[in-house]
């Protein structure tokens, strides 16, 4: 380039490539503008609260403000033999605000859950300094002890220390069936309490085994669909999509009756003799129920991806196959199904995601063997109220959710999800 | 499908097994919806095919449970109805309104960080409906807004936009932007231009999008247990207490309205997915 090179201007005298990039910002506002209605609402209504999931999951601050005397004079304690007098005073005077506020009963709970018996001895000391029994001129600890025996026990004063940071990760631990025992260690809990394990592994083998389904059946129709003339393969379109409109509790509810004792698919079963009609099966309130309902509901997330990548292939590659002397099952190996692989990943990734965070027909299907993971978060968000720990269980599905949808985007491309 | 006359016996046999395995698919994904139909009409209040019902005895079939859906005095089906609907519109018109707007900008090749907002954008599809309904209910609870009629429209857009903006940017990238330069050199201003240029080009995918959200908000009850109270009940809800409670004729009366209603949406479904693309050209 020569140094001669003169700037080039526009007719306003400004230099081109300062007007080009001012029009290209312009431009660029102008468009993130017309996102931003929707980006913010969005942010607003649903990326913020899934964020607060994640600060209700690991909070604990409530007994770190109900305590913050104790907590601060615990300090200098070394948790190894009874504490000191200074410790018995402020933890008496935190109850005392307690009691007015009427919040020993929370405290009570909530100790309890991370030492069996702390409900006795906490309504002991409440009906004490109700009656105001308690001298505050005396020996603090002396009396406090002598309310229960469990008060003159370490490990309750270890148990209350434990309690002190304002965050936990208790309910992560609980989810995977393990807690934090009196030294700090993480332990599992005893065989026969370990529910939560077996409901993650259920949830992705039965994710696993539905996608497996979903693509042994959705791969031939696909192939047909793409390979009939227009005119057959438009009618059978129709037994895709008018079940993937079709209300989800319509199709439950049908699989529900076909699948009951009386049911229509044992009547059949009767009626070509593979049972007996007073030996009838139970093919609901199980895992076959669950089996059979979510692959027929979810085939065709399988085959609308798959029939639109089959539709793309070229039927005169097969024939070159054949022509160059393979047989069909080597032409087919060979040449069609690599093809097909960017449907199936996306096919079968949108099965498996949708399917592991299934709830209603599980819920409906499955009875008690059946049930997933999203029932027992549904269970604690509206039966127990435990709601940090349903955030805990509900962040753990979502990051493995999120490192599927990664996995997806990487292969095909959000932007290359088709609809019908 | 007819097979060439030299085709050896062993690849026949195959194709016929293959032929069977198809049938047995489709089968297996249509009937369920048919069973529903003649239980409807059923005279007795079992959810099984009567004798009368098999030999196809007049008596045996009665509207009696339609009649119970409309009349039944017990049954909230009518106010259940009515939320419905209510709710469905007004959030296929915020999700419709919010989505193409966003979907325009997406669009534009100026657009900043577009992989990352366009999966935020669309993140309320594939998070899994539990963690959302926990999630939105968080929020609604925070606003004031669990129990309203709001709060639930609301979560309902929070749900249908990302069909909107996918359908829409999909009509979109087969858009000829020449037209909207054409009417702007003519004279006219952005608003004008959408409105008479670009929206009835792009009208079959806006309302192909709109009709999912309507039946994403239509069909919705994971979200809607966590928000609604009594008297935002809603025909999903309804349908979920009655299956866990007990199976009665009157919901499959309701599941087959529901059907009926589901096919009109398919027709129209696919009516504006072949205008959409004739209109942008791909011949088939």
């Amino acid at each position: 380039m020569s140094s001669e090179t003169k700037q080039i201007l526009t007719t306003d005298g400004i230099p081109l490539e300062i007007s080009l990039k001012k029009a290209e910002r312009k431009n660029k506002i102008k468009a993130f503008l017309l996102v931003a209605p929707l980006l913010l609402f969005l942010i607003i209504t649903y990326i913020f609260p899934i964020g607060e999931m994640f600060t209700r999951s690991i909070d604990d601050k409530m007994i770190t403000n109900m305590l913050p005397k104790t907590f601060k004079s615990m300090e200098t304690w070394d948790g190894k033999e009874l504490p000191s007098e200074e410790v018995f005073a402020s933890f008496l005077s935190d109850f005392k605000i307690l009691v007015e506020k009427k919040e020993h009963g929370k405290l009570a709970q909530r100790l309890n859950k991370e030492k069996n018996g702390f409900n006795t001895i906490t309504k002991k000391l409440f009906r004490q300094v109700k009656r105001n029994k308690i001298d505050e001129t005396q020996n603090i600890k002396e009396q406090i002890m002598k309310v229960h025996k469990r008060w003159r026990n370490v490990e309750y004063w270890q148990a209350i220390k434990r309690t002190a940071p304002p965050y936990t990760s208790a309910k992560y631990l609980k989810a995977m069936d393990m807690y934090l025992n009196e030294d700090n260690k993480i332990t599992q809990v005893s065989e026969d309490r370990r529910i939560h394990r077996i409901l993650w592994l259920r949830t992705v083998e039965v994710a696993f085994f539905v996608t497996v389904f979903c693509f042994l059946m959705g791969y031939p129709i696909a192939h047909l669909l793409a390979t009939l003339p227009m005119k057959y393969s438009n009618l059978l379109m129709i037994c895709v999509l008018l079940p993937f409109w079709t209300s989800l509790l319509v199709r439950t509810a049908s699989w529900m009756i076909l699948l009951q004792q009386q049911g229509v698919v044992n009547d059949f079963f009767v009626m070509i003799g593979l049972v007996s009609d007073d030996n009838r099966p139970e093919m609901m309130y199980n895992k076959v129920g669950t089996y059979v309902a979510m692959t027929q509901i979810l085939l065709p997330f399988m085959v609308l991806p798959l029939y639109s990548v089959m539709k793309t292939i070229s039927p005169s590659l097969m024939r070159a196959g054949k022509s160059l002397g393979g047989t069909p099952f080597v032409a087919f190996w060979k040449v069609y199904f690599p093809l097909t692989i960017p449907g199936i990943g996306a096919g079968c990734l949108l099965v498996f995601i949708l399917a592991i965070g299934y709830y209603i027909t599980p819920a409906l299907v499955g009875g008690a063997s059946g049930t997933l993971i999203s029932n027992q978060i549904a269970y604690h968000m509206k039966t127990t109220l435990d709601w940090s720990f349903a955030s805990a269980m509900g962040l753990m599905l979502l990051g493995g959710v999120l490192v599927i949808y990664w996995l997806y985007n990487k292969l095909v491309g959000v932007d290359n999800i088709k609809l019908g | 499908m007819a097979l060439p006359k030299y085709t050896e016996t062993r690849y026949r046999i195959w194709h016929y097994f293959y032929i069977a395995i198809c049938t047995f698919v489709f089968i297996f994904l249509i009937a369920p919806l048919f069973v529903i139909f003649p239980l409807s009409f059923n005279a007795e209040e079992f959810l099984v095919f009567s004798e009368g019902m098999k030999n196809l005895d007049p008596d045996a079939f009665s509207l009696r449970w339609y009649k119970d859906m409309v009349y039944g005095t017990k049954n909230p089906w009518g106010l259940a109805a009515k939320n419905s609907f209510i709710i469905a519109i007004f959030a296929t018109l915020g999700s419709v309104i919010l989505g193409t707007v966003a979907a325009l900008g997406l669009s534009s090749r100026h657009m900043p960080f577009k992989g990352i907002i366009m999966a935020t954008l669309i993140s309320p599809m594939i998070v899994p409906l539990i963690i959302s309904g926990v999630a939105i209910f968080f929020f609604m609870a925070k606003a004031g807004l669990a129990a309203t009629h709001t709060g639930i429209v609301l979560a309902h857009i929070i749900l249908g936009t990302p069909f909107v903006v996918i359908t829409v940017t999909a009509t979109l990238s087969g858009f000829d932007h020449s037209v909207t330069r054409a009417a702007a050199s003519l004279g006219s201003n952005p608003v004008n231009t959408f409105m008479k240029v670009t929206l009835p080009l792009i009208l079959p995918g806006v309302i192909s999008g709109g009709l999912f959200a309507f039946v994403t908000s239509f069909d919705e009850v994971v979200v809607v247990l966590f928000l609604a109270g009594l008297e935002n009940t809603t025909i999903p809800i309804q349908m979920w207490t009655g299956l866990r409670e007990q199976l009665s004729p009157t919901i499959l009366a309701v599941a087959t309205c529901l059907i009926v209603l589901s096919t009109l949406i398919l027709i129209s479904a696919e009516l504006l997915r072949r205008r959409s693309e004739r209109l942008r050209g791909i011949n088939r």
